[in-house]
């Protein structure tokens, strides 16, 4: 974080359904390299602000600029340089994991090694395997695959780590930032707040459209407790997670 | 930060308005290929259904024909043409007997046709002349088809001239001739109709389209993609088909290999017209289990009223323009033409012509109704 360098901007954003305001006057900007946390309820609107910054919906009113590109004027070049993984979306019947990654090099033109995007995910075993006969959790490391494939420089996921266990939930934040590592700007959604504490470098709460906060977890979690704020309950040195990780093994069996 | 930017855009190939319309066209073509391939339901409506049919049929019909042919008192009767005509086994020559009583045994049907062969003035070749009856239509069919081939012929074309025939009225021919054009047809229907809704609306319903818009790819190649390979894929049946038909159901290639090019250039035609219903009913439906019963309102009348495995002037005066406004049936007429007579595609113009108007008629309904999302 020597420099924050906005990499996405967004100005008053606004997405109208018939009778519905679904996005109201959003604005954030998203930082070169960082874990940008959007969290909220169901219906917040999350899903609706990512997928008008992917170019995939449009937008009421507003401005958006990624990379440089506006959305609306160059949604091509965008698309070129973000990778996106959709929340429940499924992949091309009937092929498998090694066909899927050379279909989407071929909608990219980007020039890879199948095999290599799978290593990447440590998918290399599952080469030949369908993605219906995936577990949960494969089945989000390679979404997360093929968002690398153009070798994007920021990356959108949207609730990847729900309905996984707990050791494949961590294997999935360890390999989001390996990414982020890598040099890749990553934009997430989520419900879980102990994901978004231990993920994010700063996270937006949206709520009925609208930020109601914005900063780095730690800020955000200094500023109530300094409001006076009191868990009811004291805090244990451990919480059931870790002992469910402890007794089952940090490893991960698929 | 500047170097890392730099790095980054020479090892992607789609930086900067490289990227390939082309290259992704080809490469959904190659998913979706390798996809109709491992569908148990594509391979089995494409060639299985077809090919029992053309078992059933082709066995059915393989023996026991015959053909009576009356032979015009004062015809020609040592020449290579009757010669030819006997040695077929099917045809049985009907002679001596007067013009008035032969005329009178068409009328019923009892003779099937008649022949009268001259030879030519001034030639060493000879011209033949045919009369076919409307009361045996599928019998004329037949013989039209035997002498057709012998027309062809190589050791006889020299002294045959031409070959005059009137009254050509029924094209009711019998067996695998008459059979395989029609599964054929059917065939190209299916998979244009059936494949193409079920493959649109999955990928619309999986999200796999909308995941394909997040990347540069353009919403027309993905149809361009996904058509090559229905196209690729129907056309492969459409061979394997006339092959096994060939070869072991006798199944008449005219012109050999050229007649299978003409078909195949009509079966193209056919799958990508049928495909528009297909485009049609993807965005009409609303789940998977609405595919079916909306495909069968278009196929089931035109596997039943096409002329699939009845002709259509087998059919009541009333249901027969109904027939005649199907493209199916236009497709039928065409391959059949093309296979068995040995017409050439300019030859049926006005059956390409019909499915060419379909055809832009329903892309029409298709682009207002197709969705994508």
């Amino acid at each position: 974080m020597e420099t924050k360098k906005a990499i996405i901007s967004v100005k008053d954003l606004v997405k109208k359904y018939d009778d519905f305001v679904a996005v109201q006057g959003l604005s954030f900007e998203v930082y070169e390299h960082e874990i940008f946390g959007l969290l909220g309820p169901n219906g917040a609107g999350k899903t609706t602000t990512l997928e008008i910054i992917e170019t995939l919906r449009d937008k009421t009113s507003g401005e958006i600029i990624v990379d440089g590109f506006s959305v609306d004027k160059h949604p091509q070049d965008i698309k070129q340089i973000i990778g996106v993984q959709l929340q429940a979306a499924g992949y091309y019947p009937n092929l498998n994991l090694i066909e899927l990654v050379e279909l989407f090099a071929g909608l990219y033109g980007a020039n890879i090694k199948p095999m290599e995007m799978l290593e990447k995910v440590n998918l290399q075993d599952k080469a030949k395997a369908k993605y219906k006969a995936l577990s949960g959790g494969q089945k989000q490391r390679f979404s997360i695959a093929t968002t690398l494939i153009n070798q994007p420089k920021i990356i959108f996921l949207d609730e990847p780590t729900t309905g996984l266990d707990p050791q494949a939930r961590r294997n999935l934040w360890d390999l989001i930032t390996e990414i982020r590592n890598a040099g890749t700007t990553v934009v997430i959604t989520t419900h879980y707040m102990d994901e978004a504490e231990q993920l994010c470098d700063r996270v937006a709460f949206v709520e009925r459209g609208q930020i109601i906060a914005l900063d780095t977890p730690d800020t955000l979690i200094d500023n109530l407790v300094n409001s006076g704020f009191e868990r009811k309950k004291e805090v244990k040195k451990a919480n059931l997670e870790d002992v469910f990780i402890h007794l089952t093994g940090q490893e991960w069996r698929e | 930060m500047q170097t890392d930017i730099h790095k980054k855009k020479s090892n992607s190939p789609s930086g900067a308005g490289g990227y390939n319309n082309l290259t992704a066209t080809l490469a959904l073509a190659k998913a979706s290929f390798r996809s109709i391939m491992r569908s148990p339901s594509a391979v089995v409506f494409t060639l299985a259904f077809p090919l029992i049919f053309i078992l059933v049929f082709g066995f059915l019909g393989g023996g026991g024909t015959r053909i009576d042919v009356g032979v015009m008192p004062g015809s020609d009767v040592n020449n290579p043409v009757m010669g030819m005509l006997e040695k077929t086994g099917m045809i049985r020559l009907v002679k001596d007997k007067s013009k008035t009583e032969f005329d009178k045994l068409l009328e019923k049907g009892n003779v099937d046709a008649m022949i009268d062969v001259h030879r030519k003035v001034n030639s060493a070749a000879y011209s033949v002349n045919v009369v076919y009856t409307s009361a045996s239509r599928d019998k004329g069919g037949i013989l039209k088809s035997v002498l057709n081939n012998i027309f062809y012929d190589k050791t006889l074309k020299p002294t045959v001239a031409e070959i005059k025939e009137s009254t050509i009225t029924g094209r009711e021919y019998k067996t695998i001739d008459f059979i395989l054009p029609g599964q054929l047809g059917f065939s190209l229907l299916s998979t244009g109709v059936f494949g193409t809704a079920f493959v649109f609306l999955s990928l619309r319903q999986t999200l796999v389209i909308k995941r394909f818009f997040a990347t540069p790819v353009r919403r027309s190649s993905i149809v361009i993609g996904e058509g090559i390979a229905r196209i690729g894929f129907a056309l492969i049946g459409a061979l394997f088909i006339i092959l096994i038909g060939h070869f072991f159901f006798r199944f008449t290639l005219v012109h050999g290999a050229l007649t299978v090019v003409d078909m195949l250039i009509l079966a193209t035609l056919g799958v990508i017209v049928f495909m528009g219903f297909g485009f049609i009913i993807s965005g009409i439906a609303k789940s998977e289990s609405m595919v079916p019963p909306i495909s069968n309102i278009i196929t089931l009348p035109q596997f039943l009223l096409s002329g699939t495995f009845f002709s259509i002037e087998a059919f009541p005066g009333w249901l027969q323009p109904i027939s005649r406004a199907l493209p199916l049936t236009y497709l039928n007429d065409a391959m059949r033409k093309v296979a068995f007579e040995g017409l050439g595609l300019w030859d049926v113009k006005f059956q390409i012509m019909i499915l060419l108007l379909w055809g832009i008629g329903i892309y029409a309904v298709a682009v207002k109704v197709f969705k994508w999302e």
